[in-house]
């Protein structure tokens, strides 16, 4: 069959709503536009560990250690799930690996920053896994089904990270001073980097076209961001914290929350690799991933003695 | 020593060797040598500080004073923690993690198995709850053992030498005092004479599946149980309850 | 370092309450059985989802073509008489 007709059926089926699957035919820029979305959601997952990592030992309370522990571990088998379905793609999880280690797939730039109080795992949990659901649910319609699937079980997952952030930083808006100010702290330094998380504008962001048209993306990086920011400002409201953004007004025409002017000198920068924290997070990564690789090697060395022995038997 | 307070130290003893244990791998996290084995040691410690949480409400149940979990684990001093000195030992590398779980899991595996016909309810509840995920944690560690024994010449030659440096840290989790003494007399803990049998031949089945020797016995580590810790836990501890002692008004 | 032992991919399947059938999950990598074992339980049950597993090599696994699926499926499209919703009961046939 020629690819012409194969791609009228590929887009038919995407008109229909109708999934593709892992073994069904699929333009070439489809597949690679995938696996760099996909293997990124990976990445994001995996160095987010990191930053919340930081406080694990320092939990202040048994509930609170293991609730950050469950909600890391959640993290990590998020970046397997995806991992699992950008595989299905052609591509082998070394090689997904190895474009991080690179520098050639990106991770989102929230995770550049360091994490400074205890007040951030609240902040994180409320406002980088509040816009990652908001991502999240939209693309539970994506038109790849193992991305699809994968979304459906992280957005189950999903709302408890968000319920645990916003019950810490609720919890210490309604402390002591000091938590208090901790908690204003780490309002102030994650409210404008999450928001970015976002994207650029629409009229900026190139790959919006295909993406579109193949229901990769569902909604545009603007309108989340806007379905976001109207449901977050409340919630700051309702615990006594301030919005770092003195543009921020509610518009009574639109229905929608105006908001200032987002910092992308700073956006660009961070995701040229220039953050606080780039080296580091990709470094400890690599280290990890070095130090352990006798261990792997090990794995795999006893595994096929085993094989070969049960060949024999 | 009165029963009660035999009682309320045995399960503060309980609960520490799996919270300092259990803090340890949290370490860990983000450190694994891939992905799924991240999930696991944080799942093992997260089973581990479960653990600790119901058995610190025991104690604090028993000793009535509206202490709470959180009070045993962020207030008290270093010399308060009875936890064996094998807890506190350093992650190292993958082995040294592997081998101190194994024979950690190992002990408790057969402890907990007894410990579950204990005529105190709760302790024989805890037990029977807790051997469940113990068998796990030494499947998943003994498993790992073996495959590092028997893999390349670079992971038998690290896991020979994590058990050499490991294996003293063994017998402490045996050693009976008052506590022990007060409570196996009644028959509501078992007499941990009675499973070194098992542990040994538990741990000798794992060493000779994993084509490694069973190190020299050499010196004993002891001092746990009556609050003498290594220099780790020091450590440890000042990480572990800075925040509490940072903003004493606080709640967490 | 090409080819990095990140393990051989096992397939997941999972039973939520015996006697339902097993869903297909997801992946994970593992060097054994044992692991993709342990590793599936850790990744896909967290939340008690489940009672029973299956792992299988990915590259064990045989799978109908998408090209094939007129062959293979349509041909069962139109044998609705397989269906009981196919057959006309009578007024008041009851436990049929």
């Amino acid at each position: 069959m020629e690819d012409k007709k194969r791609l009228e059926i590929f887009q038919a089926k995407i008109d229909r709503e109708e999934k593709i699957e892992p073994k069904d035919w699929m333009p070439e820029d489809y597949r690679k536009h995938l696996i760099r979305q996909i293997s990124q959601h990976a990445h994001s997952e995996i160095i987010g560990m990191q930053p919340e990592g930081n406080f694990i030992t320092r939990a202040p309370s048994l509930r609170a250690k293991v609730v950050l522990l469950a909600k890391i571990q959640d993290e990590a088998g998020h970046g397997l799930y995806l991992y699992s379905a950008t595989e299905t793609l052609g591509i082998t999880r070394d090689e997904i690996i190895e474009a991080l280690h690179a520098g050639k797939a990106k991770y989102s730039s929230i995770f550049n920053y360091p994490t400074l109080n205890w007040a951030d795992m609240g902040a994180v949990g409320w406002l980088v896994d509040g816009a990652a659901i908001v991502n999240q649910v939209s693309l539970q319609r994506t038109s790849y089904g193992p991305y699809s699937r994968g979304m459906v079980r992280i957005c189950k997952e999903e709302s408890f990270h968000q319920r645990q952030g916003y019950e810490i930083m609720a919890d210490m808006a309604a402390g002591t001073p000091e938590q208090k100010s901790m908690a204003q702290d780490a309002l102030d330094r994650v409210w404008w980097p999450s928001i970015m998380m976002f994207g650029p504008h629409d009229a900026d962001s190139p790959n919006t076209g295909n993406a579109t048209k193949w229901k990769i993306k569902r909604e545009t990086n603007d309108e989340l961001r806007q379905k976001f920011i109207d449901k977050t400002v409340q919630q700051a409201e309702l615990i006594g914290l301030t919005i770092p953004d003195p543009d921020l007004k509610w518009n009574e025409e639109t229905g929608h929350y105006d908001f200032g002017e987002m910092d992308w000198d700073e956006f660009w920068s961070v995701v040229k690799g220039y953050g606080p924290c780039n080296k580091q997070r990709l470094g400890h990564h690599q280290k990890a991933h070095d130090d352990g690789s006798w261990v792997r090697e090990a794995a795999n060395v006893y595994a096929a003695k085993q094989s070969k022995k049960n060949k024999v038997a | 020593m009165e029963v009660k307070d035999a009682l309320i130290k045995y399960c503060l003893r309980l609960g520490d060797d799996a919270l300092i244990v259990g803090n340890r791998l949290g370490e860990l996290c983000s450190k694994g040598p891939f992905l799924e084995e991240d999930i696991a040691m944080t799942n093992i410690s997260l089973d581990l500080i479960g653990q600790t949480r119901i058995i610190y409400s025991y104690a604090a149940e028993l000793e009535g004073t509206g202490r709470t979990e959180d009070d045993y684990a962020y207030k008290r001093p270093e010399k308060e923690f009875q936890s064996a000195l094998l807890t506190e030992q350093p992650n190292g590398h993958f082995g040294n993690t592997m081998a101190r779980q194994m024979i950690y899991s190992v002990f408790y595996y057969h402890l907990f198995t007894e410990l579950s016909k204990s005529p105190d309810e709760k302790l024989a509840a805890f037990a029977a709850k807790s051997v469940k995920e113990t068998t796990y944690h030494m499947r998943h560690s003994c498993e790992w053992v073996v495959r590092l024994g028997d893999g390349t010449e670079e992971s038998k030659w690290k896991i020979q030498d994590a058990l050499n440096d490991i294996w003293s840290y063994r017998h402490e989790l045996f050693e009976k005092d008052e506590v022990d003494l007060t409570l196996a007399d009644l028959g509501i803990i078992p007499d941990t004479a009675n499973i070194l049998d098992v542990f040994n031949n538990s741990i000798n089945e794992v060493l000779n599946r994993a084509t490694l020797d069973a190190p020299e016995e050499g010196w004993k580590a002891t001092g746990g149980r009556s609050g003498r810790h290594s220099e780790y836990l020091g450590t440890m501890l000042a990480e572990f309850q800075s925040l509490p002692r940072a903003y004493p008004d606080a709640k967490w | 370092m090409s080819s990095d032992n990140q393990f051989p991919q096992w397939e997941v399947f999972v039973q939520s309450k015996t006697g339902l059938p097993f869903k297909h999950v997801g992946s994970v990598h593992a060097a054994d059985a044992e692991m993709a074992l342990q590793n599936a339980r850790d990744l896909y049950t967290r939340r008690m989802e489940g009672t029973s597993l299956w792992v299988t090599l990915t590259d064990s696994i045989v799978a109908s073509s998408p090209e094939d699926s007129d062959a293979f499926f349509d041909p069962s499209n139109d044998k609705i008489y397989r269906q009981p919703t196919h057959y006309i009961m009578p007024e008041g046939a009851k436990n049929i």
